[in-house]
Parts: C-alpha cells; structure tokens; sequence
C-alpha cells in the first residue's frame, strides 16, 4: 500500500497549500468561465437547445478579432465593438435558417447539426491561420496587478470578473426588466402558446441567438488574453456546461456561481498538485450533480 | 356577410382526420357556442380558428376574406384570440405580465387595457404581482380570459373555460363573458357544460366524430334533439 500513503502524503501536503489567495485567484478564473457559460445558458433557458458549437464559436469569434487586428492594427476593444453587430447578425442568421428548422425534429437533431458546426468551424480555422497558437494582447493592463490586502490579483483577471457580473446584470434586466425579456420568458415557457400573444417564436429564438452571440464575442475577448487555438473550443464547451450545470440548467446567476465554483476547485487541485488542475473542477462537478442533479439554482 | 366563417372546413394530424368539413357562422355581436362530447373536434376547430391548426386558406373566412392557414402569431392581429383549453398561462411570468404580453397581439384599440380587465375581473388588480399559476383555477382562467381581451379581438374564442372548475366559479366566469359581450365583442364558446352553453349562448353548434350534427337557437332546441346530436343516438 505504498502508493497509498505516497497519495495521501501528497494531498495533505498539497492541501497545505491552499491559501486564501488560491480561493481569491479561483474567484477571478470563475469571471471568465461564467463568460463561457452565460451564452450556453441563455440559449439553453429559452429553446432548450444544447448548442456544442458554443466553445468552437468563442474560438471563432476570438480568430475574428485576431484577423481584425492584424489587418487595421485596431485595438482589441475596438476590434470587438465593430464585430458585435455582425456577431448579432450571425447569430440571428444561424438560428433563422439552419437551428430553427432542426428544433422540430426532437432532441438529436440539434445535437448532430450543432456537432457538425463545431467541427466545420475546427477544420476552416486550421485551413485558415494553421494549428499555431494566437493571442489577443491587451497591452500594459495584462500585467498589472492589485493589492486587495488578502490577496494581489491581477487587473484584467479582475475586469474579466467584472465584465462577467456586468453581462450576467444586463441578461437579467434583459429578461425581466424589458417587454422584450417577457417575450423571451413566455416563449421559453410555450412556444407554441406564445403565438397567440402575436408573437412569433422563431424570431424569438433568433433574437436570443443573437445575444448569446454578443456574449460569446465578449468571451472571446477574455479569452484571448491567453493563448488559444483552432482546437481550444470542445474544453471551453466542456467547462461552460459544468458551469451551467452545477448553477443550474437555465438559471443565468447561477452559471455564474457554477463558474466560480468550478474556477476555485481548479486554482484547489493546481494547488495540491499542477496536474490536477482541471481534475479539481470535473471532480467538484460530478459531486454537485450527484448532490444535486438539476444543480444548485435551477428553475 | 358573417364575421368569421368556416366553409368545408378539415384538420388533420398526420394521417388522423379531427375535422370533415366543417360550415358555421358566426355574425357580428353574436355569442355562439358549440358543443359535444370528448373528441368531437371541438378544440381542433378551435385551434384552427385561431391558426395553431393548418387549414385550407379558403376554409375561414374572416369579412369575407381568406385567412384559413395563417399563422396563429398573425391570426391575433387581425382579431381573432383564443383562450386555450387548459388556460395555458406563462408560469415564468405574474398576473399582470400575462395580461400585458397578450397586448402584443393587438393591433387595433377596442377599449381593452388593464383597466378595463381589473373592472371585470377586481381580483386580478389585488394579486398581479403574484406568479399566474400558482393562483386558484377560477383566478387563472380570469387571467386566461383576460390576456385574450388586451389583444382586443373581434373574436374571443373561449374553449372549455368551465373545465375544471366549481359550479360558483363557472356562474362568475360566465358573468364575465356576458360583461364582454355587452362590450360589442363576438363570443365563441366551446362546452362540455349543456346548461352554461345554453344560458349564455344565441346559437348552438354540436359536434359529433368532426362533423355538425346539429345547429339551432337554444329556445329552439328540444333536449332529445341535442341528446340524439350529442350522443349519436
């Protein structure tokens, strides 16, 4: 039982190392995985469609950004405002022509066509800008840093943070402060019935695609600070789901929670040992949805 | 000319036949109710009604025109709104969200706004900020009736607004519909109950297996003839 005791020496040495700083540190990394996850969640609340093209598209998106600042020299904020209406436009288009028409066909259909665009998109960014790596770079803020007194962080890991807690206010006023958000709500509750309101709910649908696309264009942009390529999109996918997940399926405060939770048990198991960084958050993953299978905010 | 007539008209799901050519009229101002058993298609005319179900364009007319297979999101614009068998409310939205969401479907102003619907309906001003389903049955088919009226249709389509619910309740929400036709709004009822069609009905159709069986003033009607309509006997 030698390996035994290796493995528990390991871990309490390990644990031993988990500061306050490693839970502040996870905080920040959940700003940027809620990012992820709010588009997905968006998308899943109003139609029920599991888009697994979700992490593929920020991927997409962050290849735009990269393609337009290396073409105008433009800065990234820049590049990313002009993308937002074509992002929209894109969106809306996607779901008016091609997801729409899947959503009558059951449950399979939508996963199959939204597979197949997740791997058209792999295949055309390898044949356009290769497997190297890209980054985004932000300039002088990528590196500065803060002390909060607990912890020094860094400020655009803070921004990241900030922007997700922003995003996730404005989906809300969105959805429950605006007549727009009460068409959205409705028609996630019947969009058959909802037509008797005059409203249609494939322009609906189309709508709410088109802001799950304004946020993963926001995603992008954060994620792009480090370095990405034409392959990175199924492990944004994967993380963006347990964050819905664990904050429960439809519940967009809760894909926030869901990111944070999982960003703090990565920054734990980096911290016991760098290997487990990404077992820290499957493990905590499947310990809530065996806890709690419809995760811990869901409607 | 009739408000809204059907001529021949036929519904399908799939291979199944739920309508074999059905005519009705329905006139201006008129309240009229249409009857019959389980599964005598009385919903799927409805629906059809309404747009939810495909029809032939030349099978509704509404003044005339043809406006059989319209959508239902359209189908409310020009007037014509349906209260669903089973309510069918938004759970995710309040009493005063549901009402406001069926105003979306309005195009023309008839007087139909909030104010209008808490004068008929008090109880729903009290609790518009509670969540619609988790009212009782009667209150929920006020708020049913209610998100029909603020599309403010010429035609309001009510199908079984009695199902379900007390006998005290059923006397209000006909009180109700007797209110919103002295308002100039054209009624069409669909009912299992015979007693409430009848009290509050002009005309009557009874639907028996998609088909019209019989059609006639209530005052008119003898009971063996509805019985042999409803019953096929």
């Amino acid at each position: 039982m030698e390996w035994f005791d290796t493995f528990f020496t390991g871990l309490w040495t390990g644990l031993g190392r988990v500061s306050l700083d490693t839970i502040v540190q996870g905080v920040l990394t959940g700003g940027l995985y809620a990012l992820y996850a709010a588009g997905l969640s968006l998308i899943f609340g109003v139609m029920g469609l599991v888009n697994l093209a979700h992490g593929d598209l920020i991927v997409l998106a962050a290849y735009a950004i990269v393609a337009m600042v290396t073409a105008w020299g433009l800065p990234v904020w820049v590049a990313l405002l002009i993308a937002m209406p074509f992002l929209f436009a894109f969106g809306f288009g996607l779901q008016r022509v091609v997801l729409n028409r899947t959503l009558r066909s059951g449950l399979l259909v939508p996963l199959l066509v939204t597979f197949g665009i997740a791997i058209i998109i792999q295949n055309g960014l390898l044949e356009v800008f290769s497997a190297d790596s890209q980054r985004l770079r932000f300039g002088a803020i990528e590196t500065q840093s803060i002390d909060l007194g607990i912890a020094t962080v860094g400020v655009f890991r803070l921004l990241t943070l900030g922007v997700a807690v922003a995003v996730i206010l404005a989906l809300s006023f969105l959805f429950y402060g605006t007549r727009q958000g009460r068409m959205l709500r409705a028609t996630s509750d019947s969009a058959e019935y909802v037509q008797l309101m005059g409203v249609n709910p494939r322009i609906v649908f189309a709508i709410a695609m088109g802001i799950s696309f304004l946020v993963i264009g926001i995603a992008a942009m954060f994620m792009g600070v480090t370095n990405f390529f034409p392959t990175s999109g199924p492990a944004n996918l994967l993380t963006a789901f347990e964050a819905v997940v664990i904050g429960g399926l439809g519940s967009l405060w809760g894909t926030l929670v869901g990111g944070i939770i999982i960003g703090i048990a990565q920054n734990i198991g980096a911290a016991i040992d760098p290997g487990w960084q990404q077992l820290g958050g499957h493990i905590v993953f499947l310990v809530i949805v065996l806890l709690r299978p419809r995760g811990l905010f869901s409607k | 000319m009739a408000l809204l007539e059907t001529r021949n008209l036929t519904v399908h799901y799939g291979d199944f036949q739920a309508l074999f050519g059905v005519d009705m009229r329905l006139e201006e101002g008129e309240t009229v109710a249409v009857i019959g058993a389980n599964g005598a298609g009385k919903s799927s005319f409805m629906k059809a009604l309404a747009g939810l179900n495909k029809a032939r364009s030349d099978a509704i007319l509404l003044e005339g025109r043809p406006v059989g297979g319209t959508p239902a999101y359209r189908m409310v614009k020009l007037g014509i709104a349906l209260v669903p068998e089973g309510r069918r409310l938004f759970p995710s939205l309040s009493v005063e969200e549901n009402l406001l969401i069926g105003a979306n479907g309005a195009a023309v102003d008839r007087g139909w706004n909030l104010d209008a619907i808490y004068s008929i309906f008090p109880i729903l001003k009290e609790r518009r900020r509670q969540r619609a389903t988790t009212m009782s049955g009667g209150q929920q088919q006020m708020v049913a009736i209610g998100r029909a009226l603020m599309s403010n249709p010429r035609v309001l389509l009510c199908d079984e607004i009695s199902l379900g619910l007390a006998p005290t309740i059923i006397k209000d929400v006909y009180a109700a519909i007797k209110q919103i036709r002295g308002r100039g709004t054209t009624v069409l009822l669909v009912e299992q109950d015979l007693n409430a069609a009848l009290g509050a009905a002009d005309r009557v159709y009874c639907f028996m297996e998609g088909r019209v069986t019989l059609e006639g003033r209530p005052g008119e009607l003898t009971r063996e003839a509805i019985h042999d309509a409803y019953f096929g006997v």
